[in-house]
């Protein structure tokens, strides 16, 4: 037994043990692309979580007298709009409606996609055949005409678009999650968890989980900024939130008629929309990334 | 390939089922009773039964589709609600208008993208490279509709070059297509990015395998690497433009809104907001039907085009 | 440790008895889902793997000993065939699929693929014991145990995940994990193929000396002969689905009877002159097993093959001493030239 030990050691030895999750965070870390795009979104968060203490005035207070001031304005920096509200408070408020709108029907759809994508990859045969089939049938609308058919279709409101978006979103991630679980079910591990007489929910749940759920997550990222500009862009409609909750999407909207008089003011709520989804993309590209270990 | 022709061809059949049954649903998982947006608000009870008998919403769900696909197989979508004409004439007219967009907006996407995406794959890691990766970036990011915007307040509000809206039909082809400039070049930016980025990509795979590697070591010129990079490169980046092109017409509803270009997009709008649900189904089935069979060509060309997909 | 405890049937008693094994995989034309085809992977497969010894199998890719291995696990469903353990069909009410699967583990060639990535080697390991209720102090403390006998010392390895150990450290982990539920046969498909030559000889060592201390049988499964040799007390050569021949280790390769199994081992490389064949060795690629040959499988490659063996499926015929071969050059009065008289 000594000379075989001895002989396992004289292999090359491995550097530090390093579990998974610590090794994408540390390669994370080393992207600074990645790491600036988190600072904007948490800043973003923050805003949106603090926005009655970090805004100057009350975005919902109109005045007839004081209706397009001009960026920088004295008393509003950012100017006002076409109803004389205060574009920095109602910018700094939109960010609860926009980011709320943009990442909930994602984070649904993860759940409910992962789940269908997963059932469907682990079970195969005939349920895989039904469910990738039904969901190929979502694949065959354009993700915008989807959502506008949607929640055109159930009338304008928060809750119809949200709807809206994460029927868009579940084919989409369901299709990934599919994909990735028929790979790791082939795997050797998954057949010898078997051969160990393990039942399906215990390899699932010990075994599938594990391999699926990051590259799941990666992708739904990446769908955060698609949902960002789809959900203001269903506001931009008149299909999402309702006048006059501030929204970054129906801001622009309402703002449309505002081009000839202040133009750079009028284009201010995209800016956010840009910057958020901006920031979304980069992360979920330096996430995808650290992730990408090839073993 | 031609039995995978004709595999591919028969598999679209259950996807256009689907499709119209998904457009079927939407009139019916629209809150209320369908008839309501026909009625006259003080209609009375015979009307109503008469116009339930009439458009049919007095049978099961399975024979009221069966009609309804019937008769959109033989060419007819209903009536509008809202303007009284057919469904299919008001549709087929827009359908014009956004296709004319959307491959203006194609042909200037793929033009610059794959002409960003073979700079930044030629040279990659180059200060040119990093430019194109960040472009691109910046194209599948921006809300467009917010782009259109911008251009609207730059080419129009500002400089005055550019008409902000319409169609401008009345003006000739000149005015046409000067209507059309703004709208076209918002409309370019997503397949820009996208194209950028898978030629890049593209590029750089080539380019690493060891024909191109061999080919350059027997002493071949740059001219001679560029063409063997271009013949490989063109059946995916020419798919993937085609996939490009579906999407511009499925979505096209945003940027048709800013610029009150009066095609698809413009339609399903009016639609939306007049509850006009025969002439919102309608639209949505159409356009669906444009981006399967878009896809099914796509998929048919690029297997006659490249030698290297062999589908039994 | 407990494979005696469980033994019922005794030393005679044949540790597992296949009994015409038979997996055809349907061809499904995608569209209409209506089956095309069939690929006779295994197609009627009869053999006994006895109580501590080690069965040797080979054959080229794409002869069915993979999925025979999978199929003795019952990891595919056999289309037809039984699979009797110590006496006692699998998936009997008196031999259910979870309490056989405790007495029969398998180790992959694959050493990266068969581990997750995602668990460490101590976790991997005692995951078999815990599916079976042992407490998870007990089962990891047995993990432990293990890791150290097959030579990795746990106090370095046990937290380590797979990617960070080398080809010949995982397969000693897939080993300790295939032991830890305590098994009576190991199947170890291409388990050292993929290792390189001095790696391969210590696991081979570090596998015999397991072999005595817990009292097992291997079903040992390779397409390198030299490794079969080495290990094996039995071999059962498999061509196209079926066993084209069968005995004691020695006899097969000292006095091949199958025609096939000859030109295997011509083919095998030896650095002693004297023992260069005459056969021709095997030339092109097996035929397709979607459409097998009739009669005798291997007639289209065959040296010797006559009209008849086109025309005649032979069984395994006795060959020797503990020696079957399923030719019609062994089977008495089977019609071809070749064949000894048949005993009036």
């Amino acid at each position: 037994m000594a000379a075989f030990a001895e002989q396992a050691v004289a292999e090359p030895p491995p550097a530090q043990t390093v579990g998974y999750w610590a090794g994408v965070w540390r390669r994370l870390r080393r992207d600074p692309v990645a790491i600036g795009a988190g600072i904007v979104i948490l800043l973003l968060i923050l805003m949106a979580v603090f926005a009655p203490y970090v805004a100057p005035a009350d975005p919902l207070r109109a005045s007839t007298l004081r209706r397009l001031r001009p960026i920088g304005s004295p008393g509003f920096p950012l100017g006002s709009d076409e109803l004389g509200r205060d574009m920095l408070s109602r910018l700094i408020f939109g960010a609860r409606l926009s980011l709320f709108m943009g990442i909930t029907p994602v984070i649904l759809a993860f759940f409910i996609g992962s789940g269908i994508g997963i059932l469907a990859g682990y079970v195969g045969g005939r349920t895989n055949t039904l469910i990738m089939r039904t969901i190929d049938v979502f694949y065959a609308f354009p993700s915008v005409l989807l959502a506008v058919a949607l929640s055109g279709a159930l009338g304008a409101g928060l809750g119809n678009a949200l709807v809206s978006l994460t029927v868009v979103f579940v084919p989409q991630i369901a299709r990934v999650a599919e994909a990735v679980t028929t790979q790791v079910r082939g795997r050797d591990y998954v057949e010898a968890a078997r051969a160990s007489g393990a039942g399906g929910l215990t390899i699932v749940w010990v075994h599938v989980l594990g391999n699926v759920l990051g590259p799941i997550f990666v992708y739904a990222t990446s769908l955060i900024s698609v949902s960002m500009i789809l959900a203001s862009g269903l506001s931009f409609l008149g299909l999402g939130t309702r006048p006059p909750d501030p929204e970054w999407g129906l801001m622009l909207n309402t703002l449309r008629t505002a081009i000839y008089v202040q133009p750079w003011l009028a284009a201010l709520p995209g800016v956010m929309i840009f910057i958020t989804s901006i920031a979304f993309n980069l992360l979920a590209d330096g996430l995808r990334s650290a992730m990408d270990v090839k073993q | 390939m031609l039995a995978y022709l004709a595999r591919r061809v028969v598999y679209t059949v259950p996807i256009l089922l689907g499709v119209s049954l998904v457009c079927f649903a939407l009139v019916h998982i629209a809150p209320g009773d369908p008839l309501v947006s026909v009625l006259p608000p003080d209609a009375s009870l015979e009307l109503q039964r008469a116009l339930r008998t009439l458009y049919g919403f007095d049978r099961s769900y399975p024979e009221q589709f069966v009609r309804w696909l019937w008769r959109a197989l033989q060419g007819d979508l209903g009536t509008s609600i809202a303007s009284g004409r057919p469904v299919t004439q008001e549709v087929l007219k827009a359908v014009g208008y956004t296709l004319r967009l959307a491959l203006l907006a194609t042909a200037i996407g793929f033009f610059f993208g794959a002409l960003f995406g073979f700079v930044a794959g030629y040279f990659r890691d180059s200060a040119v490279d990093k430019l194109a990766s960040a472009i691109s970036v910046l194209g599948v990011s921006v809300p467009h509709y917010w782009l259109g915007m911008v251009l609207v307040i730059i080419f129009s509000a500002i400089l005055g070059w550019l008409p902000p809206t319409g169609a401008g039909d009345e003006g000739g082809p000149w005015q046409f297509f000067r209507h059309m400039i703004l709208p076209a070049v918002t409309m370019s930016v997503i397949p820009m990015g996208i194209v950028a980025r898978t030629v890049r990509a593209l590029v750089a795979d080539i380019l690493q395998q060891d024909f191109v590697i061999g080919l350059r070591a027997k002493g071949l010129t740059d001219y001679g690497v560029f063409r063997h990079v271009v013949k490989n490169a063109a059946p995916t980046a020419l798919a993937v433009m085609g996939l490009q092109l579906g999407y511009l017409l499925g979505g096209s509803i945003l940027i048709e809104t800013v610029f009150s270009w009066p095609g698809t997009g413009f339609l399903l709008n009016a639609a939306i907001f007049q509850r006009d649900l025969p002439l919102l189904q309608g639209t949505i089935l159409v356009l669906a039907l444009f981006f399967v069979i878009l896809n099914l060509l796509v998929d048919v060309v690029q297997t006659a085009l490249d030698p290297r997909i062999q589908r039994a | 440790m407990s494979a005696q405890a469980l033994d019922r049937g005794g030393p005679a008693q044949p540790l597992l008895s296949v009994r015409g094994l038979l997996k055809h995989f349907p061809i499904r034309n995608g569209l209409l889902g209506g089956v095309t085809a069939q690929v006779r992977a295994v197609d009627g497969v009869d053999f006994e793997v006895l109580k501590g010894e080690t069965l040797g199998v080979v054959g080229e890719s794409g002869c069915g000993k993979s999925t025979t291995a999978r199929l003795l696990l019952h990891l595919i469903e056999p289309t037809a065939g039984e699979v009797i353990f110590d006496g006692e069909r699998v998936g009997s009410p008196a031999l259910g699929l979870t309490s056989f699967r405790r007495q029969c583990q398998m180790v992959f060639q694959d050493s990266y693929s068969s581990l997750n990535p995602r668990l460490t080697v101590e976790t991997s390991v005692a995951f078999g014991p815990k599916v079976h209720g042992v407490p998870h102090r007990e089962a990891v403390a047995r993990a432990r145990d293990l890791l150290a006998r097959v030579g990795l010392e746990p106090g370095r390895f046990a937290g380590r995940y797979p990617h960070e150990l080398s080809g010949g450290q995982r397969q000693r982990v897939n080993i300790a994990r295939a032991l830890a539920v305590q098994p009576r046969l190991i199947i170890l498909d291409e388990a050292v193929s993929a290792l390189d030559k001095s790696v391969e000889a210590q696991v081979l060592n570090l596998l015999l000396d397991l072999k005595q201390e817990f009292g097992l049988t291997y079903v040992f499964i390779s397409h390198d002969l030299n490794v079969v040799r080495f290990i094996s007390d039995r071999v059962m050569v498999m061509y196209l689905g079926r066993v084209a021949e069968l005995g004691a280790s020695a006899e097969v390769f000292e006095r091949a009877r199958h025609p096939y199994t000859a030109a295997l081992l011509s083919s095998m490389p030896s650095l002693d002159p004297d023992r260069r064949t005459e056969e021709a060795p095997l030339a092109g690629d097996p035929p397709n097993p979607i459409d097998p040959p009739p009669g005798c499988r291997f007639h289209t490659r065959c040296a010797f093959a006559e009209p008849i063996c086109s025309a005649t499926e032979p069984p395994l015929a006795a060959a020797g001493a503990h020696h079957e071969a399923a030719c019609l050059m062994v089977q008495p009065g089977s019609g071809h030239s070749r064949a000894p008289r048949a005993a009036a």
